[in-house]
């Protein structure tokens, strides 16, 4: 019996020696997890498609990019707005308006707070005809969406002012997308 | 008339819009060509209704060749901003963040601070994803009621750019018909993360745009 007890005595502090060590390397050799300390500046932003590129000027696309979007509008709606006249004959006469009724100040008003409005309720789409603005899809055409809105005038929609210049005459993606998750096509 | 003033106006802005290109790829000269470059931004609703997608490209223009070595940068951070009470301030953000083939994902939860700086919000860790490689099936991961993707797609975007520029120039005076989409053939680094709707606002209608951030 004591000789049993020893053995038992001996064995637990052998295990707990070995659980010590193994706690010990532990310390040793337990990997650290990813950095994720500091602070990151921001260098690149965009909402609705195509909006720096077309309505900024040249000299100001970088502080574009680094406008908040709260402060866009007070900084770029008048940029915004000589782009668009300068652009589009559709916006000659005083009154004349886009598609969604709009004037060059109201759309180019519009436009220079760039984020993109997004439903929760439903639909998400750029344009599809009937719902204006609740989101962007993979398939929608908003390059051809927004000539209309800059080129087409009033019927920008059924009888364009400028046809040469309201669609591109691409309307769809050069790889079907996917019903599913991650909805993008593999690439080339 | 109105096409003398139009052509008037293309040959002035024409100077300067020589590397207007698309939707946002290579749009300013401080990120063009960089890995902070963001070439598109799309949030849609899911496959399943009760969701909503958000992408990020980055990186556009990206030939089959070159699209091997393309990676995400460690040093950036892509973040999704969510507005949810109409001010144009982000109320949500969710942050994605590549470190050693895993993109790791934060939020959707609110911003120490708002505006140009970020910190990542370590503690609210939303889930990470391997990185897909080129040629790789696509690797997703579910986390939180979340899901996750980051790697090389086909750049979903589609436009006549080369024609544009061309009108915008003063060397055409309209579309061609068919048109020829610049972007064919083309990859992008993509991420796409699939986010409850309750988690980021419910119902109604949120302002949302996506920025890239660099570690100082």
């Amino acid at each position: 019996m004591k000789f049993n007890r020893i053995k038992t005595i001996a064995l637990a502090i052998t295990i707990a020696l070995m659980a010590f060590n193994c706690n010990n390397d532990d310390n040793i050799t337990v990997p650290t997890g990813p950095d994720f300390t500091g602070t990151y500046i921001q260098e690149d932003q965009m909402a609705r498609p195509a909006v720096g590129t077309v309505f900024v000027s040249s000299g100001s696309k970088d502080s574009f990019n680094v406008t908040t979007p709260s402060q866009q509008s007070s900084a770029f709606q008048m940029m915004f707005q000589n782009n668009l006249e300068g652009l589009s004959p559709a916006y000659s006469n005083p009154g004349d308006t886009n598609a969604l009724g709009l004037t060059s100040a109201q759309f180019s008003g519009l436009l220079a707070t760039d984020v993109l409005n997004v439903s929760l309720d439903g639909t998400t789409t750029f344009f599809d005809g009937t719902n204006v603005l609740t989101g962007r899809a993979l398939a929608d055409d908003v390059i051809t969406v927004e000539l209309i809105l800059i080129f087409g005038g009033e019927t920008g929609l059924t009888n364009s002012e400028n046809p040469g210049l309201s669609d591109d005459n691409v309307n769809a993606n050069d790889k079907a997308f996917l019903s599913s998750f991650p909805y993008l096509a593999t690439p080339w | 008339m109105k096409k003398t003033k139009f052509l008037i106006a293309a040959a002035i802005i024409g100077v300067s819009s020589i590397v207007a290109i698309a939707a946002d790829h290579i749009d300013a000269p401080a990120v063009t060509g960089g890995t902070n470059d963001i070439t598109d931004f799309y949030a849609f609703q899911g496959q399943n209704t009760s969701n909503l997608v958000l992408v990020a490209n980055v990186q556009g223009l990206l030939s089959p060749s070159s699209t091997a070595n393309a990676t995400f940068d460690e040093n950036t951070l892509i973040e999704f901003n969510i507005d949810t009470n109409n001010d144009n301030v982000e109320d949500l953000v969710i942050q994605a963040t590549p470190r050693n083939g895993i993109m790791y994902f934060f939020g959707p939860a609110a911003p120490l601070q708002t505006g140009l700086d970020s910190t990542i919000l370590t503690n609210d860790a939303a889930g990470s994803v391997e990185i897909t490689a080129y040629g790789q099936n696509a690797i997703t991961a579910t986390e939180n009621g979340m899901q996750f993707f980051a790697g090389p797609r086909d750049d979903p975007f589609f436009f006549d750019s080369g024609q544009y520029n061309a009108i915008i120039d003063g060397m055409a005076t309209s579309f061609n018909n068919p048109g020829n989409d610049s972007f064919a053939g083309t990859n992008v680094l993509s991420v796409v993360v699939e986010v409850p709707k309750s988690l980021v606002g419910g119902s109604g209608t949120i302002n949302t745009w996506v920025e890239s951030k660099r570690r100082q």
